[in-house]
């Protein structure tokens, strides 16, 4: 096999275009995820249907489609947490560094602690805010420095200088954007090596919305994000890769392609792609 | 058919007045709602009353330090509440002992645990355990409980009737309770919560008791007060299974026989063996009654308060 390049911050590894959904291909060293013909399903309902893709590490790889297209049942299903839906079942493979994370044998838990999520509405637990981030650490078994760790977390969040004086107050009592950067630096306190985020910002107001998004640029460095969203500007201006999802006849989710962010917004290699990202459609 | 005017009418305020008769009766279903909600009000002011008056009756006449003797001895006029009370706390207490960990847990399986299935057909359950009469538990309490659990815990005991196999009963009475209650409040915890938890790496078990349980506390500490409060005026397993006669030494060995204030009333009032005549004993009664009311209504209001203190907005 030939050495594949690695990937640098100028670099976008562009694939040959085809007409169908070619799935960008990235140098195995740096393929944090491979997604190999998943379908999900509710039940007896296919939520979403025969997805192949890969996320590129240190990247932010977004996902967009109409809702109802299967973008959080996709994205939930990189940290197994569709495993908490008692009818939810998955077909294919998602390779998580090489692993088949619904292997036999693959603990949810072990997975998740590598793997964190945000939510769409910010979750924060009703303990102090210092007892939120510390939460994750804490279960873990973490041993070291826990006021460093939650200094640094907080601080990595954009969230330190606002809260420093009021570590112990609730975190159910800052606003909402706050919040939401509280839930991230609970995320990240963990040190996990991805994070979903399941549209972060949709509660939030666009400062916030702004602040979450540099967040996530500042997060990169250390991160693979992948987030959902459904703003298509946050999408063009936030991500590098971004894939495409819609509805079949079916109702289940597919994806139609998967581009770096900025060939995907200009040049968009599928009709349905350009009238969902023109705002023809969904 | 009427024409339809060419320009807006004016109206006068009797065109928009109504029908009479159909104030009159809105009027009069209003009266009737608000006389029930009324009586009920006015008869709980009359249990008081009643309790009060007779109450005062016997405390202006009782030989005050009597009531603070050792041993209930009503027809002989020793009124020593405290040989009531201890009664009272140690079969609550052990009453609560032992429907704390069965209730909580049970309320943790079926809210954190199970299967929407086992849910379905445990709830039943626990709901038709809650609906056996407390006659029926009493017996159970002593001819069960007593022989085959107590007597394991006491040894050389001697006596079927004792504390313990009453408490035992009145937490299996109350465990039901308590298992509900606070099954409600961890049910409604946000599902987000359990996912923030879950998606930090969390176990079930953690997720259980550091998130869930801590954020349904005041709902938790809710069923525990009014379990507590259930089992201090739970009369009929205690009647029947704690020895109470007519009259009792004080006593804090569950091992052994006791009173407890809601025995003490009931020992007094059933049979032929009737209070009667001039003593202070029918009098003592509703001074108990009194302390039990006063006992509950505090524990009411203590849970109310501290609901309140700890709610969590979510
Ligand atoms: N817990 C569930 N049980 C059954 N069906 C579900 C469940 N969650 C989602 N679905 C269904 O799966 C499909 C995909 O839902 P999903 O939430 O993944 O869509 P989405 O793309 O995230 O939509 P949105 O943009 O509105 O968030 C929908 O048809 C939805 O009704
Ligand atoms: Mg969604």
């Amino acid at each position: 096999m030939p050495a594949r390049p690695t990937l640098d911050e100028s670099e976008q590894i562009a694939p040959a275009a085809t007409t169908d959904a070619a799935p960008l291909a990235f140098p195995e060293d740096d393929v944090v995820f491979r997604v190999e013909s998943v379908s999900c399903y509710y039940g007896s309902f296919r939520a979403v249907r025969d997805v192949s893709l890969e996320v590129p590490r240190n990247r932010i790889t977004a996902l967009i489609g109409p809702s109802g297209s299967g973008k959080s049942t996709l994205l939930r299903s990189f940290n197994r947490m569709n495993d908490l839906i008692e009818t939810a079942r998955l077909e294919g493979r998602i390779l998580y560094h090489g692993v088949d994370l619904h292997a036999d044998g693959v603990d949810p838990v072990e997975v998740r602690r590598r793997i964190g999520m945000v939510f769409q509405k910010p979750n924060p637990f009703p303990k102090s805010i210092y007892d939120n981030v510390a939460f994750g650490p804490r279960i873990a078994g973490y041993r070291g420095d826990m006021d460093a760790l939650v200094e640094r977390s907080l601080t990595r969040a954009a969230l330190w200088d606002e809260v420093k004086d009021k570590l112990r107050a609730p975190g159910t009592t800052l606003s909402g954007g706050q919040q939401q950067r509280l839930c991230i630096a609970r995320a990240i306190a963990v040190e996990p090596d991805v994070i979903l985020m399941d549209e972060p910002a949709s509660a939030l107001d666009p400062i916030a919305t702004l602040r979450i998004e540099e967040l996530m640029h500042e997060l990169k460095e250390n991160y693979t994000i992948l987030i959902v969203t459904h703003n298509m500007q946050q999408a063009a201006r936030a991500s590098d890769y971004t894939a495409f999802l819609s509805m079949g006849e079916d109702r289940a989710g597919y994806l139609v392609e998967m581009a770096p962010t900025e060939r995907l917004f200009t040049s968009p290699q599928h009709r349905l792609t350009e009238d969902y990202i023109t705002g023809r459609f969904g | 058919m009427t024409a339809i005017p060419s320009h807006s009418p004016r109206l006068s305020v009797d065109d928009l007045r109504g029908s009479s008769a159909r104030r009159r009766r809105e009027l009069f279903v209003r009266i009737a709602f608000m006389a029930a909600a009324s009586l009920s009000i006015v008869i709980s002011l009359l249990i008081i009353l009643s309790l009060a008056g007779e109450a005062w009756n016997f405390i202006s006449q009782v030989d005050l330090p009597l009531l603070l003797e050792r041993g209930w001895f009503p027809r002989r006029d020793l009124f020593g509440i405290p040989t009531i009370v201890a009664g009272t706390l140690v079969v609550a207490g052990i009453g609560m002992l032992v429907a704390t960990p069965l209730g909580l847990g049970a309320a943790i399986y079926l809210s954190e645990y199970a299967s929407p299935r086992a849910r379905r057909v445990i709830k039943p359950v626990l709901e038709v355990l809650a609906g056996i009469p407390s006659v029926v538990l009493g017996y159970f309490a002593l001819q069960v409980i007593s022989p085959v659990v107590v007597d394991q815990a006491c040894p050389g005991i001697t006596e079927q009737f004792n504390l313990a196999a009453a408490g035992i009963g009145v937490g299996v009475l109350i465990t039901p309770l308590v298992a509900s209650v606070a099954e409600d409040a961890m049910y409604a915890v946000p599902r987000s919560l359990r996912e923030a938890a879950y998606g930090l790496g969390a176990q079930r078990r953690t997720t259980s008791l550091r998130v869930v349980f801590p954020a349904a506390i005041s709902g938790i500490v809710a069923a525990l007060i009014l379990g507590l409060s259930r089992g201090i005026g739970e009369t009929m397993v205690v009647s029947i299974a704690a020895g109470a006669t007519g009259g009792s030494l004080f006593s804090v060995n569950p091992c052994a026989p006791g009173q407890t204030m809601t025995a003490a009333m009931t020992a007094l009032a059933t049979g032929s063996d009737q209070v009667r005549g001039a003593t202070l004993a029918f009098p003592s009664l509703f001074f108990v009654g009194m302390l039990l009311f006063v006992f509950t209504l505090a524990l009411n209001l203590f849970a109310d308060r501290f609901v309140r203190r700890v709610r969590v907005r979510y």
